[in-house]
């Protein structure tokens, strides 16, 4: 027997859905609201209605040049998400379609290396970078973006290729198909979905990133989260800069996550629901 | 050419040997089916001459050639799956002509060569359509389809109708063995149905607990079975066993009647019963009964023997083709008046 949704209820859901969605929204929208008042109205207190000034934006952007961090956002964020599936895609796989005793220690040492601090390990990784040159570099911060969050790829892929019937593979292999034509054509195209939304979220970590990009980058290689943390002074006001920035540093995001979210929510769900 | 030889294979995972020693010789040209239980390492057999497993010891060879260590697709054999096993995201022609592709063949070869197994096999209407876009039976098709423009030495297939309804079923099995019939090629063929293992091979390898029970044609292995467990394997519904005096009286320790073997009668007869369950299919009646003294028995009669539940019937069985047994469960020979 179905269960029977009157108005009433539906009604009430609908309010209590969007009630929840508004207060985990709210500090995003709050810093947009932030962005559109002047500095004196930003620290003025709460207020949810801005004078509506966009001179916010015209400074950030005099002051800095929005469209390098914007680009070293871009290139960071798809350059470390890709050679992060090079790395996970043949690693994933084996784990999945080979498995062997120790096979769930590795994963759960792989994870574990998340449950770390990362300060902790600041100090060795500063020395390293400094040591090879590779402050402020674009390859340096694309190698640590890759090594922080392959742990995840590999997780999420591993997860979407045990779906795969371990039979069709088997077929491939009858059919002669060495070790990379079974990953190239058959493997990656079955796998299309799982590392479509792994490639998303991915990126979307990797965009927010601002630990890591912070502290290795000045100029050069400066990414939006440490364009957004530029504008954070000692002193003076910024409070309405410092949301603009924010604003514009994670709207190509959302955009991405808004027009991809039936592909995330997709790949999220994967293999749970069937 | 196409025969394949195992010798003293065997194979284990982890603690549990799966086949603790297996010998066996298939000719060229031969339809072999694997028949046995579940768990009884038919697929896991079937999978080491496939190369899909390694052997823990023990030989492979295919046309007189060592292939124990070679890789799958070196070893020239086909196989089509339970599951079929299509390449989801590719068209049928794709899918059919993925070994030639892998094989580096031009693409004018092949799709001629595919263009000629679809003709084969009903498929040219669907060969740019997606495995999901097929029946049951269609899928089935391709997947044979695949297996053979390799034209390999020996096709194998691991119950690869399993998955089918059963008219389909019916159908199918025609299909490969018609199949068989215009190619002429080895075919080594996994099922726990003993009808396909009946009705498609030209010889029957019984399988139980990894070891090879007998080895026959499906006349040699329902008129002589070499033991109990063939016995009661081969043959629908099962043989019936009769222990105790009547088997003594017989020198033996079981004596096996099959329930087509049994003369029914509502007057006179050896044995008294009373009806349990009538399964009416028609042409046939299978009569299951409790016989005093030996308890269930099952008896095929004619399907015009009208009876119900319990009803009183009189069963005698035909001497000649009684079935006796060692207490070891091994066969001692059919002839009964000799003894």
């Amino acid at each position: 027997m179905a269960r029977s949704v009157t108005t009433g209820r539906k009604i009430t859901a609908t309010i209590v859905a969007w009630v929840v969605a508004l207060i985990i929204f709210f500090p995003i929208l709050y810093t947009i609201i932030t962005s559109l008042k002047t500095e004196p109205e930003a620290i003025a207190g709460f207020n949810l209605i801005p004078s509506g000034t966009f001179e916010n934006y015209i400074n950030v952007q005099t002051q800095s040049d929005y469209l390098k961090p914007f680009m070293n956002s871009v290139i960071l964020s798809v350059g470390s998400t890709i050679l992060a599936l090079i790395i996970a895609i043949p690693g994933a796989w084996a784990m999945a379609f080979s498995p062997t005793k120790r096979t769930k220690d590795v994963l759960m040492w792989m994870l574990s290396t998340k449950m770390m601090p990362a300060v902790a390990v600041l100090v060795p990784i500063y020395l390293l970078f400094r040591d090879f040159g590779l402050l402020d570099s674009r390859i340096g911060l694309t190698v640590m973006l890759t090594l922080i969050n392959l742990p995840i790829v590999v997780w999420m892929l591993y997860t979407y290729f045990r779906e795969i019937p371990g039979e069709i593979l088997e077929a491939s292999r009858m059919d002669g198909a060495g070790l990379w034509q079974e990953i190239v054509y058959v493997l990656t195209p079955m796998a299309v979905p799982g590392i479509a939304s792994t490639l998303l979220l991915n990126i979307i970590l990797a965009w927010n990133e601002s630990f890591w990009s912070i502290r290795l980058t000045t100029t050069n290689a400066a990414p939006l989260t440490a364009f957004i943390a530029s504008f954070s002074s000692p002193q003076g006001l910024f409070w309405a800069k410092l949301s603009a920035a924010s604003t514009m540093a994670i709207a190509p995001i959302l955009i991405l996550g808004w027009f991809s979210q039936k592909q995330l929510v997709r790949g999220l769900t994967f293999g749970a629901v069937k | 050419m196409g025969s394949i030889t195992l010798r003293h294979v065997s194979k284990t995972f982890g603690e549990a040997k799966v086949i603790p020693d297996i010998n066996l010789e298939i000719n060229d040209g031969e339809f072999v089916v694997f028949v046995g239980p579940s768990g009884c390492g038919k697929s896991t057999l079937l999978r080491l001459i496939a190369g899909l497993e390694d052997v823990s010891g023990g030989q492979i060879l295919i046309n007189g050639k060592e292939v124990t260590a070679a890789a799958p697709a070196a070893r020239g054999l086909a196989m089509v799956f339970q599951s079929y096993a299509l390449y989801p995201h590719m068209t049928v022609r794709n899918n059919i002509g993925f070994p030639l592709k892998m094989a580096k063949m031009d693409k004018a070869a092949i799709d001629k060569k595919v263009e000629a197994a679809a003709n084969v096999l009903n498929l040219t209407d669907y060969l740019e359509r997606r495995p999901s876009q097929l029946s049951g039976g269609q899928r089935q098709r391709v997947a044979i389809g695949r297996a053979i423009v390799r034209e390999p030495s020996a096709f194998l297939f691991d119950e690869p109708l399993s998955n089918l309804d059963a008219a389909l079923r019916g159908t199918m099995r025609l299909e490969i063995s018609d199949l068989h019939n215009q190619l002429k090629t080895t075919m080594v063929y996994v099922t726990h149905d003993q009808i396909e293992a009946m009705t498609m091979a030209d010889k029957i390898v019984v399988l139980n607990r990894g070891n090879i029970e007998q080895v026959g044609s499906p006349l040699e292995l329902y008129k002589s079975p070499r033991n109990l467990f063939v016995a009661g394997f081969i043959g629908s519904p099962r043989m019936n066993f009769i222990e105790g005096a009547y088997a003594q009286s017989r020198n033996a320790k079981t004596v096996g009647v099959r329930p087509e073997h049994l003369i029914l009668s509502k007057e006179s007869g050896l044995w008294t019963g009373t009806v349990t369950v009538a399964e009416h299919l028609g042409a046939d009646t299978f009569l299951h009964a409790n016989v005093d003294g030996f308890g269930p028995i099952t008896a095929r009669v004619d399907g015009e023997f009208g009876v119900k539940h319990g009803d009183r019937v009189y069963m005698t069985p035909d001497e000649s083709k009684l079935h006796r047994f060692d207490d070891k469960g091994l066969a001692l020979g059919n002839a009964v008046v000799a003894a």
